[in-house]
């Protein structure tokens, strides 16, 4: 298991290496200039090339790919052309906050998936299934900034119930860094004045990011359901006279749920490189701000950053998804 | 009062194309003690007739239009849910097929089978050798000690290893081994083995019947055994019925109905049995199909494939005839 593991991070270096080499290339071979954009519309030759020369932009392409990856190792990520921090530290800050906003999500959509999927399959076409399908059609259908934008108008601007927007207010004091993640830091602190100010910027934008995954999850939760009941192992268990919540509950539950895992991993990755939208609307400080942001104007090192950031992630999900299907799947050897 | 009694059970099942009458007045007694085979070609609703018992077939879309089941004089057809909970694996064991697809593949085999002792120990705790009210603690110790117990009765090697090992782990025979200890574990009075050895490879399957026969005859279970195989009713059972198209139109004791069969159905299966001096391609089939089932042709439903075929048979289904226990035929015909 833990050579299992050790393995799998290795695997991460070559990813690494291969995503960041080819971002790097893609990057550089984009039309435009960005040194140019750096430098200011009235900038003389002089002038841009001092700004190329200052970035090592003047350098033959592989040895600027060398000083950037022998520089990852050492902690420099490289700095922005354009507002000369150091990538490393403004990821630092907005990663946490669409860690967060993609986890609230992924936490809302699987414990209200699972269940919903399950009852929709027991409850197969009668109203508890028409419900959920119902429900799943529309969220699937609706586009998520627009559902975001409705969001708003209903619970911040008609009802007041919620902020409009934000991830937390400059007059209030924010909990102590531990994390990053706002919501925890305030529970490890136990800052629960600060916990609630933290949820309520995180509910709109976590439920509007929430309900595509939430659909599909309980769609498939549903399907995978429904051929569970079908096995005869559950024909034996009813045979045998057990009662049916701890059928459904822990038989069928565990049996379905591995079956519905690598969609919810598959979505994590998905939902972590699509925040920009979300982002937007509810004008979350997170990497796909920060990301769009940086393919505007053609600053590459952020992009390379999150692109790697980003990648990261996904295969440490996907490793995770892999650990806890092996769990649920005495089957599933992992060596 | 008889162990098991169904009477005129008439089984309707909805699809698509209308109303399915797959089970037509079926009869059938089974006492302590005794071994029933249950035969009939595919589709004649043996399994049906076996699931009705534990009332596990799905209504809707199937429908019970007439007749009664009773155990120990309980009519289960009247029974509630939680009534029908309490029976299951605690008066009424049930084996099927494939051993490979009915033990939960993700679960350990011990925690599979505690949860069944767990179900027949709360029902009745002197199973367990508890006195009623005992803490769930020591209901799980003694349910546990019961499942090892069980294990070693039906031959597992080394059970207490094997507790934690998950289904996959077994082999066939092994695996039907766990399923018959899950069958038995709540002490059943009946025991209902729907074509337990058909998956299994025949080395193993003489060793499953072997083991079948012994804690019958160790517990004095009544059994419905339903195969295909008329060679195992031979050696197993006791009692024999033959089915066709919903109906039982032969039964009785083993010997009788094996030995001088009377109703054309059971002479043609029987005729289609290959022996050892069965030339090749000597086989004998029977002519014909079986009706269909949503629109059943009134009368005897053999009747289109029968030999001794008379214009009277198509009047009303003929009942079993007989005497009570011995050997009864559904078959006028042959009766006269
Ligand atoms: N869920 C169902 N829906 C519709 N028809 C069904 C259903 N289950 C069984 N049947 C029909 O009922 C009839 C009896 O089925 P059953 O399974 O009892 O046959 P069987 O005698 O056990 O056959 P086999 O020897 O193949 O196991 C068959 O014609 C079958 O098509
Ligand atoms: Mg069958």
């Amino acid at each position: 298991m833990i050579r299992y593991i050790l393995r799998r991070l290795l695997l991460l270096v070559p990813v690494l290496v291969g995503l960041s080499m080819l971002v790097f290339t893609i990057a550089r071979l984009l039309p435009g200039d960005p040194v140019r954009l750096a430098a200011g519309p009235n900038a003389t030759p002089a002038d841009i090339a001092s700004v190329a020369k200052e970035f090592g932009l003047d350098r033959p392409l592989l040895a600027q790919y060398w000083d950037y990856a022998t520089g990852l190792l050492r902690g420099d990520w490289g700095v922005s052309i354009f507002s000369r921090r150091p990538v490393l530290e403004d990821l630092s800050t907005y990663l946490p906050a669409t860690l967060e906003l993609v986890l609230a999500a992924m936490i809302l959509a699987v414990a209200i998936g699972i269940p919903a999927g399950l009852m929709a399959a027991v409850y197969r076409d009668r109203w508890p299934d028409f419900l959920s399908r119902a429900v799943s059609l529309g969220a699937i259908s609706m586009p998520r900034f627009f559902l975001g934008l409705l969001f708003q108008l209903g619970f911040a601007m008609w009802l007041g119930w919620l902020p409009l927007s934000g991830r937390f207010p400059l007059t209030e004091d924010p909990p102590s860094a531990i994390t990053g993640l706002l919501t925890i830091d305030a529970l490890l602190s136990g800052n629960f004045h600060a916990l609630g100010i933290a949820l309520q910027h995180l509910a709109l934008p976590a439920i509007a990011m929430s309900l595509s995954p939430l659909a599909t999850i309980t769609r498939m939760m549903r399907a995978s359901t429904i051929e569970v009941l079908q096995q005869d192992y559950v024909t034996t268990e009813r045979a045998l006279g057990l009662s049916r919540g701890k059928i459904l509950f822990k038989y069928v539950l565990k049996n379905a749920v591995s079956a519905t895992l690598t969609v919810i991993g598959l979505y994590f990755g998905w939902l972590l490189g699509g925040t920009v939208l979300v982002e937007t609307v509810f004008d979350w400080p997170g990497l796909g701000l920060y990301a769009t942001q940086a393919v505007l104007t053609q600053d590459f090192m952020p992009i390379i950053g999150v692109t790697l950031c980003i990648g990261t992630l996904f295969v440490l999900v996907n490793l995770l998804v892999d650990l806890v299907y092996g769990l649920l799947n005495p089957r599933v050897r992992l060596r | 009062m008889a162990l098991l009694e169904i009477r005129d059970l008439h089984l309707h099942m909805r699809s698509f194309d209308g109303e399915a009458h797959v089970l037509n007045g079926i009869d059938l007694t089974v006492d302590r003690g005794e071994i029933w085979g249950i035969v009939g070609e595919t589709g004649c609703g043996k399994s049906l007739t076996g699931l009705s018992v534990s009332r596990l077939v799905p209504t809707p879309p199937a429908r019970y239009a007439r007749g009664a089941i009773r155990l120990d004089g309980e009519d289960l057809l009247a029974a509630d849910e939680k009534r029908l909970r309490a029976l299951r694996g605690r008066r009424i064991g049930m084996i099927f097929q494939d051993p490979t697809t009915n033990l939960n593949p993700v679960f350990r085999v011990g925690e599979q089978l505690l949860d069944v002792a767990l179900h027949a120990g709360r029902s009745d705790p002197s199973l367990l050798g508890l006195a009623p009210g005992a803490s769930g603690r020591a209901l799980k110790r003694a349910a546990r000690e019961l499942s090892l117990a069980m294990l070693d009765r039906v031959g597992i090697p080394n059970p207490a290893a094997r507790l934690d090992d998950y289904p996959h782990q077994f082999s066939g025979g092994m695996k039907q081994r766990v399923l018959i200890a899950m069958a038995l574990i709540g002490r059943p009075d009946l025991l209902i083995a729907d074509e337990p050895t058909t998956a299994l490879d025949v080395s193993v399957q003489a060793q499953i019947l072997r083991l079948i026969h012994e804690l019958v005859r160790e517990h004095q279970l009544g059994v419905m055994f339903i195969t295909h195989n008329l060679g195992v009713v031979a050696q197993l059972c006791s009692h024999v019925a033959v089915m066709y198209a919903g109906n039982v139109v032969e039964a009785g004791p083993v010997r009788d109905v094996l030995k001088s069969p009377r109703h054309p159905y059971t002479n043609a299966l029987l005729a289609a049995l290959p022996t050892a001096g069965t030339a090749r391609g000597a086989l004998q089939g029977l002519a014909g199909t079986v009706p269909s089932l949503l629109t059943p042709p009134p009368g005897c439903r053999f009747f289109n494939r029968c030999p001794r075929g008379e214009p009277g048979c198509t009047a009303a289904t003929p009942p079993l005839v007989g005497p009570e226990g011995g050997h009864r035929v559904a078959c006028p015909v042959v009766l006269r």
